[in-house]
Formats: C-alpha cells, structure tokens, sequence
C-alpha cells in the first residue's frame, strides 16, 4: 500500500524531473538574444494597448461553481457504484434520491440561466 | 505477456544482487521505480514523436494530400528532425509576464500525464502499480492539466493566451463531470475502482456491450478533454491563435505539446482499459491488443478532427451542461436498477 504511493510520488519527482532536463538541456544548445521587440507580447503586428489581466467575465465563476458541485457530487457516488452489487436496493434508492436532489439544482441553474453562455 | 516476465526475471536478479551484498532491502523498490520511470519515460518520447507524424500523415491523407515525405521513409523521421528544431529555438519570455507562473506552468502540464501511466494495464501483469483507486487516480491526476493550462494562459499576459486559458479551463471543468459519470457506470459493473479487476471483469464480454452510451458520452466528453476539434476552442487558430500557449516558444512549448499528444493516448487507453477489455485478445500478447484497441481510438479522435467543424463557446458549454450530463446521469439510474433488480 505504502510503496504503491511511494511509487506515484516518484513519478511525480520523476514527471518534473523530464521537463527540467528538457528545458535544461535545450538551455546548452539554444541561442539567447533578448531583445525588446522579442519581449512583446504577440498580438498579431498590433501594438498591445494596456494589460491583460482585466476583469473577465463572471460566468467563468457560475461553471466553476457548478463543476464543483456536480464533481463532488461524483466523488460521493464512487464508494457507492464500487459496492452497488452488494448493497442492494435499499442503497440505490437512497442513491436515487441524492441525485435527485442534485439534479433539482441543475434544473434551477438551468431556469435561472447559469449554463447560458451569451 | 512480454513486458512482465522480463520485468519480473529483472527484478528476480536484482533482489539476489542486493541479498548477496547485504544492501538495505529498500533498493528493490527504489530499482523498480527508477526502471519504470526510465520505460515509461521512454515509452512517452517515442510515442509522441510517432503520434505527431501519424496526426500530420492521417490528416493530409484525408486532405489527399501526401504530408512529410522527404525525412526518412514517408517521412518517418520528420518529428525527430522537428524535435531537434524545436531544442535550438531560443526561449523567449514575454517582458509582461508573471514569470514562476509561466516557468512553472509547462511543469503542471506535463508532470501529471506522466504519473497517470502508473496504473495503465499495457499487459497481463504489465501495470506499474495497480492502484486500488485506480480510475479515480486516473480522473483526479489528469484533472491537474488544467492548473498548467490555465496558469501558462494566464501568466503569458497575452489577450489570446487569457481567453485560450479561460475558455480552456471552462471546458475542461465542464466535461469532467460526464467523463467521470460515463466511468461510474463501469465501476458499478466492475465492482472495483482498480484497473487490473476492470480488465478481469472483462475476460468474457466488454463493457462497452453493456455500456454502449456510457461509451459514446465517454468518447465525446474525452475528445473535449484532449481539445481535439470538434472542441478545440481553447486554440482555435483562427480565432485566438494558438490559445493558452500562444507565448510559449523553444522546449517550454514543446513541452505542452507533448503533453497534449501523450494525453490523447492516455484518453484513448483508458476507454481502451474501461470499455474494450484493455489488453484481452485472443492469440496474441495482451501489449499488441492493449496498443491495438487504444490506436483504434487515436485514430478515431484524428477523424473526428477532419470530419466535424468547430463549435461555437456557447454551443459546447450547453451541450455539455444542457445534454451530456442528465444523459449520463439517465444512464447511471438504468445501470443501477438493472443491476440491482437483477
């Protein structure tokens, strides 16, 4: 069990260790000629009016929010779908009436227009 | 049936070596680890650079055109030159950026497609770690993506990379929830989250006989997730260039590259792993089955891209929103009462 994550936390070490010696090592043969032209931003041969970091737009918020929701809403179904075999009905119906909860939420975003994207 | 007893006869030797020099007994797992990393690693470079050269030839074939013809054989050893292209490029950072978070971000993007190979079955046995919450893993490491291509978008200080990043991430969240539902399905039948009992369970008749719409939202909602077209709006040439990695240059937007192509493979394995049996076959070794069934699903991921025209924003939020999910919700209740009625 232990070594199963020591395992996966290697590989994490291992996955930034790739791209570190990748970017090092195309760091020995590249040329390096900054220049101020280079350090624009690209914006198609148009000069860059004002920052980019502008306020954006809010419904952005409204589906991360829903992600939210509906993703921990799986993480709540995983144990169940694991065991459902065993369980029985008792279980589904429960399991039933949860998602039935949510998908009362879905139907109110859905009215009150948080899935519009215009 | 190839890669394990190799592996297994590697391992056999080294645990006599360190028995024989009295070595602390933690030097055959970190052996093991070290030699996986290095295989999938390498496992990973070539897989790309072939996937790159099949995704130009498939294309062009279907433009009938001839694509790459001059490197190598039909052009075979033209990703290579590419990739040797692409380590002399200067790296150029924009002045407006905010830059540990644009250093960082091609980090994000490509760590995790690594670690997600740790519970892909490519074999009878051949599976690094077979994780007993494997296809939650699976789904929870890939998610982390979206951090790097939302902070690269973000960070570049670019209007196109913004938006790319953005609408990236807004798709990437939205089709999340399908996928994993589409999984749940499977789950059930499978009663078990590890990978390895998935593909067992499977010994006899594939889940996609069972599961043929968990299938089809799985397909779709997985095309979203690599961005190939119909949803590639996160870099919709035309619109805003290149999308989230528009800044990025030399071996820092290689490396978002490479993770695009080893994602798709890792999308197309996992249906391959959940859907199609993973490495059962019949006759041949379950390594030729398991790379069959997931090139299967490459290439179909290649023809939709020359097939289908881009969805607008709006289209693609609501279908996945508005259609996707109550249909694999629909398809979650008449797998549940099935099972449990039967």
């Amino acid at each position: 069990m232990l070594t199963d994550y020591a395992f996966v936390a290697f590989f994490i070490v291992f996955g930034c260790f790739f791209v570190a010696a990748a970017l090092i090592g195309a760091w020995f043969i590249r040329p390096q000629r900054p220049s101020r032209i280079k350090g624009d931003i690209y914006e198609c041969g148009e000069t860059t009016r004002g920052t980019s970091w502008v306020q954006y737009n809010v419904r952005f918020y409204l589906v991360a929010l829903a992600f939210v929701i509906f993703d921990v809403e799986v993480a709540f179904l995983l144990p169940w779908a694991v065991a459902a075999k065993r369980l029985g009905l008792y279980a589904f119906v429960e399991m039933m009436i949860f998602v039935g909860i949510l998908l009362v939420a879905l139907v109110y975003a859905w009215r009150k227009g948080a899935l519009k994207w215009a | 049936m190839i890669i394990h007893p190799v592996l297994s006869w590697l391992n056999e030797w080294w645990q006599g070596v360190v028995a024989t020099y009295g070595l602390p007994s933690c030097f055959v797992p970190a052996a093991q680890m070290v030699v996986h990393a290095i295989l999938i690693g390498g496992f990973i470079a070539v897989l790309v650079l072939f996937l790159i050269w099949l995704t130009r030839k498939v294309s062009a074939h279907i433009q009938q055109r001839f694509g790459p013809m001059r490197v190598g054989w039909h052009g075979s050893v033209q990703t290579v030159a590419d990739a040797l292209k692409l380590m002399q490029k200067e790296d150029t950072t924009p002045r407006s950026c905010d830059r540990p978070v644009f250093n960082i971000a091609p980090f994000l993007a490509f760590a995790p497609t690594i670690v997600a190979f740790v519970v892909i079955p490519f074999g009878d046995g051949a599976i690094i770690r077979d994780l007993n919450i494997g296809v939650l893993f699976l789904f929870a490491i890939t998610t982390i993506n979206v951090i790097g291509v939302i902070s690269g978008g973000w960070a570049s200080g670019s209007k196109y990379s913004l938006l790319g990043g953005f609408r990236s991430a807004a798709q990437l969240v939205s089709y999340e929830v399908p996928l994993v539902l589409s999984a749940l399905g499977v789950i059930m039948l499978a009663g078990s989250m590890k990978m390895g009992a998935i593909v067992d369970a499977q010994s006899r008749i594939w889940f996609v006989a069972y599961q043929p719409l968990a299938f089809v939202i799985y397909i779709i909602a997985a095309t979203a997730e690599v961005n190939r077209t119909p949803f590639d709006i996160p870099e919709a040439e035309q619109e805003i260039v290149a999308g989230f990695n528009v800044e990025y240059s030399g071996m820092k937007f290689a490396m978002f590259f490479l993770a695009e192509f080893a994602n798709m493979f890792l999308i197309a394995a996992i249906a391959a792993t959940l859907f199609l049996g993973g490495w059962r076959g019949p006759w041949l070794p379950g390594e030729f089955w398991f790379l069959a069934k997931s090139f299967a699903i490459v290439l179909l991921l290649m023809f939709f891209r020359w097939t289908y025209p881009r969805l607008r924003v709006d289209q693609l939020m609501s279908f996945a929103w508005k259609f996707l999910l109550p249909l694999a919700f629909l398809n979650l209740i008449i797998t549940g009462l099935i099972l449990v009625l039967i």
